[in-house]
């Protein structure tokens, strides 16, 4: 469960003065669904999901997970949460096995429930074939699949995505978004976020349309084909978006 | 405080550091091989050298003395020199290394010397040149001997003692103990040299543990994962500490025996125990123990600071250009400390780094002024508390670590 209540990011920029990254964005994600944040390059999507992974504070407001509030206990947040982007790479020099098992100790698990955990993800992914290589030496897949693997060694309730397909060929893309049906399937609350507007109409319960920083829509596909009239995400996004967008441009 | 997850951060950054050439070579292969490399290798290439200038018989051109036969034989007779005779070019041929000197005996010169007129006897060298001098030397001392013999004849002659000439003797003696002796030459480069090393050693780690990771991509993955920022800055501290400790000790371990080796080298021939005993360091276990612990603030200073920076990096190379100049910061006050007549007082005790490298130069020479060890050490550790302090006060900044 995510609840995010006014959450907002400024930064200072010394030519543009103050920029509002993120301002006074407010949702709520379910366990067992997948709630998509949909916006073009720069819209706030990225700094919306590391506020809630904790990696940044919000300036104004804030974001409870799993009951632990994202400003008071960041630790716990993160012991919650599994975070997976294409920015979170691999330690070249450790292997697959190290690799995730580095991260199970960090998150406090003791050696028999480690290795256990650990061999139990190795055989579901079907990475035992690389599992002493070490990641420099990885191909692309081999690599998210070890991402994913430590997102899941911890067995976090919550899962957040950020823009995961982002750059990849298209067979690694669908083990990634596989990946994300399986984590709702199994319960967990999922947010992604993503300019790709198949994925989220493909994966998503809940979309949340962002841009400038504000959530300028939330609902379920079948919702927002209602409002705005339209069937395609696509042409639904231009709706939404563009009087914000020229505005901005403007600016 | 969880020391635990300090430890699993600093067992993992050990793991990726062993396995990381660049670190290895630097912190490693260096300190192991450049003092054997320096002091074996450039020592004996100098003992080499100087022999064969000594072996070498040269040249020494002869400038009149027809009419002073006695001393032109002496002169020829001199041990490897070969006198040659006079041309005219004889300037240039010194300046070409083809004759090494030229000795000029005036006119008359013999007669005037019987009739007590003074005279003056030229020698032409090329100064500094190695060859030129041993063959100065030569002629010099035959020249001076004859001198002397001179003055003994006449003295005799008119029935008056030595003494006349040279009423009392004066004489140096050094009463300092050999290694007080030696460390008062070479104590400040051991001290320069562990500092330098401390330094040399931090760099590398320290770029690669904070710019480097950003450049990787993997601070984000780190930050993801439930480690407090505290607990992972102070598992990167320790390791960049055991890089700057480890060179340090390494290179302090193969100077020793890089000495010993080069001692046990020279002692095989009589002139070069002569030059070694001046050079050869007595290090004992309880100097090398108080220069250590006296080097162990100076890392933890080093690492925090060389940290602090190199996270405000966002690429390895840009990491490089701030640290690059660091390297002289630490050199100048390390070098001002090797500089003779430099001692400690009460305000340079307070100068991080050059008062740790002055104490080096006491330690090293036996000498230990606890009232100096005491500050050295304190003021030291407040440095490299400060400088840790910041570095983590740093790691939480978001403005630091995702600069953009």
């Amino acid at each position: 469960m995510i609840e995010a209540r006014g959450l907002s990011k400024r930064f200072q920029d010394k030519k543009r003065g103050e920029i509002r990254a993120v301002d006074n964005v407010s949702f709520t994600c379910q366990p067992g669904k997948i709630y998509g944040l949909l916006g073009a390059n720069g819209a706030g999507k990225t700094t919306t999901l590391r506020m809630l992974a904790t990696i940044l504070e919000p300036t104004d407001g804030t974001a409870v997970i799993c009951g632990y509030d994202v400003v008071e206990h960041p630790e716990k947040v993160r012991a919650n949460v599994g975070f997976l982007s294409t920015a979170t790479a691999l330690y070249r020099r450790l292997t697959a096995q190290e690799f995730v098992e580095y991260f199970g100790r960090l998150n406090g698990l003791d050696e028999a429930v480690l290795k256990k955990r650990v061999d139990d993800i190795f055989n579901r992914l079907d990475m035992n074939g690389f599992r002493d290589r070490r990641c420099d030496k990885l191909s692309t897949g081999m690599m998210q699949k070890t991402s994913i693997a430590r997102t899941l060694v911890h067995d976090p309730p919550v899962m957040i995505f950020d823009e995961p397909t982002n750059g990849l060929d298209i067979m690694t893309a669908r083990t990634i978004t596989g990946f994300i049906r399986e984590c709702r399937d199994n319960g967990k609350t999922v947010i992604f976020s993503t300019h790709i507007m198949s994925e989220v109409e493909k994966l998503c319960d809940t979309i949340g349309i962002i841009q400038s920083g504000k959530l300028l829509v939330e609902g379920s596909l079948g919702q927002l084909r209602d409002k705005y009239a339209e069937h395609e995400l696509e042409e639904i996004f231009v709706k939404v978006v563009t009087p914000h967008y020229a505005a901005e441009e403007a600016n | 405080m969880s020391m635990r997850n300090v430890g699993i951060v600093y067992r993992k950054e050990l793991t990726e550091a062993l396995r990381d050439r660049r670190t290895v070579i630097s912190t490693i292969l260096v300190p192991l091989l450049l003092f054997p490399v320096l002091s074996v290798g450039f020592g004996s290439l100098a003992v080499a050298l100087v022999g064969k200038a000594k072996e070498e018989t040269p040249k020494v051109m002869l400038r009149g003395g027809t009419d002073s036969p006695a001393v032109v034989e002496g002169l020829k007779k001199l041990d490897k020199i070969e006198i040659v005779l006079e041309t005219p070019n004889w300037k240039d041929q010194i300046i070409n290394k083809d004759i090494r000197a030229a000795v000029e005996i005036p006119a008359g010169f013999q007669a005037d010397v019987t009739q007590q007129k003074s005279d003056t006897v030229k020698i032409y060298n090329y100064e500094g040149e190695l060859k030129s001098e041993f063959a100065t030397e030569k002629v010099e001392k035959y020249m001076k001997e004859y001198r002397d013999q001179v003055i003994k004849d006449r003295l005799a002659a008119k029935n008056l003692p030595e003494t006349v000439l040279k009423p009392f003797e004066v004489k140096r003696e050094n009463v300092a103990p050999p290694e007080k002796v030696s460390g008062a030459a070479f104590g400040g480069i051991i001290g320069y040299m562990v500092i330098l090393l401390c330094m040399t050693g931090a760099m590398y780690p320290a770029m690669d543990l904070t710019a480097g990771e950003k450049e990787r991509g993997t601070m984000e993955t780190i930050l993801s994962s439930p480690i407090s920022r505290m607990h992972l800055v102070l598992g990167k501290f320790f390791l960049i500490l055991t890089a700057a400790l480890g060179t340090a000790a390494l290179s302090v371990l193969s100077m020793g025996v890089s000495f010993s080796v080069l001692g046990h080298y020279t002692s095989q021939s009589a002139n070069g125990r002569e030059a070694a005993a001046g050079m050869i360091l007595k290090l004992g276990p309880k100097t090398v123990i108080s220069v250590f612990l006296m080097a162990l603030p100076v890392a933890v200073l080093f690492s925090a600071t060389l940290m602090t920076i190199a996270l405000f990096a966002k690429t390895y190379k840009e990491a490089q250009s701030y640290l690059t100049p660091m390297t002289f910061v630490v050199i100048i006050p390390a070098i001002a400390a090797m500089l003779p007549g430099v001692e400690l007082t009460p305000k340079l005790a307070l100068i991080p780094i050059l008062n740790v490298s002055l104490l080096c130069k006491e330690l090293v020479a036996g000498t230990y002024h606890w009232n100096y060890i005491g500050i050295i050490f304190l003021s030291t550790c407040v440095y490299a508390s400060a400088a840790l302090f910041i570095a983590i006060k740093m790691f939480q900044r978001e403005s630091v670590l995702f600069r953009s």
